[in-house]
């Protein structure tokens, strides 16, 4: 009686079957990686060894926090992809967001410098500021294409590498300065765009994201294998830095820190980076909205929302498609070049398909389609993990040994997992209207569609 | 009166492997006329639908739409055998030979869809501004001259934004032009729909259902639309429909398909009262009244 009784009514019996059951799973995934140990014996043969009080802590763990799940009664629920959770006044403030942010970006490198002296604040705007930024733009140029025209691109890091090598080569060959070569970067990176975009344009969703990773990889191999060019594996190194017109960072006399009457230091060259890609990613984005206000960045959305509706009002769904991507590997290239002339040196293993990855997340992460979406979402993922290296005081907590760095992936890749739980559609899951009559209000994400290649 | 064909079809076949879903079927679409396609499920009205918009290409046929003057027979004939598509010239446009976005762009054939194809995730206003896409883009010097922000563009596209809000005051969406198109209810979807379709300045415009799960009065408001499209702005209506009350109503042509084939062609007048027609609609009760009902065609057709 009792068990039909009540549903709402706690069920003991079946919560320590779940929470047992859930211990058995635990244990018997965990098995490989937790009870065996090979260890070198003295004649430096490997052993197994068995762990068992590790394989029964962790199912332990399992079955505690299951049954305490199953007792508070703390489920995850589906809930509807709508945006309650913010409410309007959300809405309002997230338009002060954009300018105060500018606002702390121009700031952001000289405030560093004023408080933390060149020594200090090398690592802050470079590390975070530059870092971040590359990032920011690389999000924002994949996000012309994944978040307004809907295609799934998972190997825009192909374009970024075009960039880099572009300016890599040019440079040391031909001598070029910087200010060439960052336009015909992008340039170059275009018609890569385009060249992929031609075999991609009847492929959709699933076939489509094949097809970009594999183009993705062909571009990286491309590059360690045609070592006459690109000098294989070995990279391309002491690319020519960038001047700050015509005047070089260098400690001579006519280098950009005696020209001033400044003291040479590194740090100028450092926070003139800042502000170039500072620059270069305000181009983007400025470019990027208004594209979105002219036809074509209308048809880029309605080819996402609906491409056969597209083609019945006449639109050139083709070269839609390929301005995307063309516009999309311009800003990669444009970023490519900023790489090459920040390292002074570019190697294949720096366009890995990982990088396309995390690019591909931080759009996802921010919301497609959204600018200041992305631009949380680099902050978030790209400064996270470099937070992870400042995380020193958990050395007291686990140990000598522990280093914060190596969880990285797994910080990250749980951080992914509840956000796609929590916000489905990113960190700003709504989208604002292009041309309004009246007042321009958000757009429920439930609503937008996410394209289909 | 407006006599000369807008779209001739010649012979349309369209095969599917070994099913024939349209045989051998001819039929005109006057200028200035309200055409209605009916038949009964299945009947192959879709199938044609996707041949006129270049959805499907025809296994044999040829579709030809003649927005000039008069429809000159020598240059048709000259045209069919160049082997173009198109004589913009003339005026004439060899469908079958199209693909579907250049029959909506330069023979200007519009059309909706049985299911209902809005951009959902935009605003009503968007989605009938992304309808006049192609004079914008061409304004704004593709994308460089509204990048750089010149008045030229600023202009057509305030003009454009004209053409939308007398749009939005005709179907009545005013007041909903900054919502989302997918938050509509049905009937103003199906509305909306049909006007982004005439944003892009349509000389024939082909609806697929329009009338499909509209109550009486959305159905009654659809056949004024559809009169005023026809009466105002001088498009030809080429409409596949299972409401009789609208295609009775509203249309000056109407064209009967069964299995495929034309059994019947006339004003609404003349379909109501063919033996075929009735035949197919209703079906027949024993094989005396199919005699009966062969019996009177074949007199039909002796005198």
């Amino acid at each position: 009686m009792a068990s039909q009784a009540a549903p709402d009514r706690f069920d003991f019996v079946r919560a320590l079957k779940d929470a047992a059951l859930a211990a058995i799973i635990a244990a018997g995934l965990s098995f490989p990686i937790l009870a065996l140990r090979a260890e070198p014996d003295i004649d430096n043969r490997l052993t197994l060894q068995g762990r068992w009080s590790w394989l029964f802590i962790a199912a332990a763990i399992v079955f505690v926090g299951r049954f305490l799940l199953a007792l508070f009664d703390i489920r995850p629920r589906r809930k509807p992809a709508t945006d309650e959770a913010l409410p309007a006044s959300a809405y309002r403030a997230a338009r002060f967001i954009g300018p105060a942010g500018l606002a702390l970006l121009f700031v952001f490198p000289l405030a560093v410098f004023a408080m933390l002296g060149p020594q200090g604040s090398l690592k802050w705007i470079d590390n975070y500021g530059i870092q971040i930024l590359i990032y920011v733009m690389l999000g924002w140029g994949l996000n012309i294409v994944v978040g307004l025209a809907g295609l799934l691109d998972l190997g825009y890091v192909a374009f970024y590498a075009v960039g880099a090598y572009s300016y890599a080569l040019l440079s040391t060959t031909f001598g070029l300065s910087f200010w060439l070569c960052l336009p015909l970067a992008g340039i170059l990176a275009a018609f890569w765009g385009i060249l992929l975009g031609f075999p991609v344009l009847r492929l959709r969703g699933d076939y489509l994201a094949i097809v970009t990773m594999a183009f993705g990889e062909i571009i990286r191999i491309v590059l360690v294998n045609w070592s006459v060019v690109t000098n294989g594996d070995a990279g391309i190194s002491s690319i020519p830095r960038a001047s700050f017109f015509g005047l070089p960072f260098t400690a001579g006399p006519n280098g950009f820190a005696a020209t001033f009457g400044l003291k040479f230091s590194p740090i100028h060259r450092v926070i003139f980076l800042y502000y170039l890609i500072l620059c270069l990613a305000l181009l983007t984005i400025f470019v990027t909205v208004r594209l979105r206000r002219l036809p074509i960045g209308r048809a880029w959305e309605a080819l996402r929302e609906d491409e056969i509706a597209c083609r019945s009002l006449g639109l050139d769904t083709v070269k839609l498609k390929l301005a995307a991507f063309a516009l999309g590997a311009m800003f990669g290239g444009f970023a490519g070049a900023f790489f090459a002339v920040r390292q002074g040196f570019v190697s294949p293993s720096s366009f890995t398909f990982i990088e396309s990855a995390t690019i591909l997340a931080i759009v996802v992460l921010g919301g497609r389609g959204s600018q200041l979406g992305v631009a949380l979402a680099a902050a978030v993922i790209v400064g996270g993990s470099e937070i992870l290296r400042e995380l020193d005081f958990l050395k007291q907590i686990f140990g000598a040994d522990f280093d914060p760095t190596q969880y990285r992936m797994l910080i990250v890749g749980i951080a992914m997992v509840m956000m796609m739980n929590w916000r489905p559609r990113g960190l700003v899951a709504t989208r604002a209207p292009t041309i309004a009559l009246g007042e321009r209000r958000a757009i429920s994400g439930a609503l937008v569609e996410e394209g289909h290649g | 009166m407006h006599q000369d064909p807008l779209l001739t079809i010649d012979h349309l076949t369209m095969r599917f492997g070994g099913l024939v879903a349209v045989d051998d079927l001819s039929f005109h679409v006057r200028r200035g006329d309200i055409t209605a396609l009916i038949g009964p499920h299945g009947a192959g009205k879709t199938t044609v639908f996707n041949c006129v918009t270049g959805f499907y290409r025809p296994s044999a046929g040829r579709l030809v739409l003649s927005s000039g003057k008069r429809l000159d027979a020598d240059v048709l004939a000259k045209l069919t055998d160049s082997g173009r598509r198109h004589s913009k010239q003339h005026g004439l446009f060899l469908l079958e030979r199209m693909p579907d976005q250049e029959i909506a762009r330069e023979a200007r054939v519009a059309r909706t869809f049985q299911n209902i194809r809005l951009f959902t995730g935009m605003t009503v206003l968007e989605n009938l501004m992304v309808g006049e896409h192609n004079p914008l883009m061409r304004a704004s010097g593709y994308s460089l001259f509204g990048l750089l922000g010149l008045p030229g563009y600023r202009k057509r596209e305030a003009q454009a934004l004209d053409h939308a809000r007398a749009w939005l005051d005709r179907i009545g969406l005013t007041t909903r032009a900054d919502d989302p198109a997918g938050a509509l209810p049905y009937g103003a979807q199906r509305r909306l729909e049909i006007a982004r379709a005439m944003m892009s300045g349509p000389t024939l415009l082909c609806l697929d259902e329009p009338a499909a799960g509209l109550n009486p009065r959305e159905s009654a408001e659809l056949n004024e639309l559809l009169r005023a499209i026809r009466d105002e702005q001088g498009a030809s209506i080429l409409l596949i429909e299972h409401d009789m009350s609208v295609v009775m109503q509203i249309s000056d042509h109407v064209v009967v398909l069964d299995y495929g084939e034309k059994i019947a062609d006339g004003t609404p007048d003349q379909i109501r009262n063919d033996a075929r027609v009735i035949a197919a609609y209703l079906g027949v009760e024993d094989e005396g009244e199919v005699e009966e009902i062969e019996a009177a065609l074949a007199a039909g057709h002796a005198t």
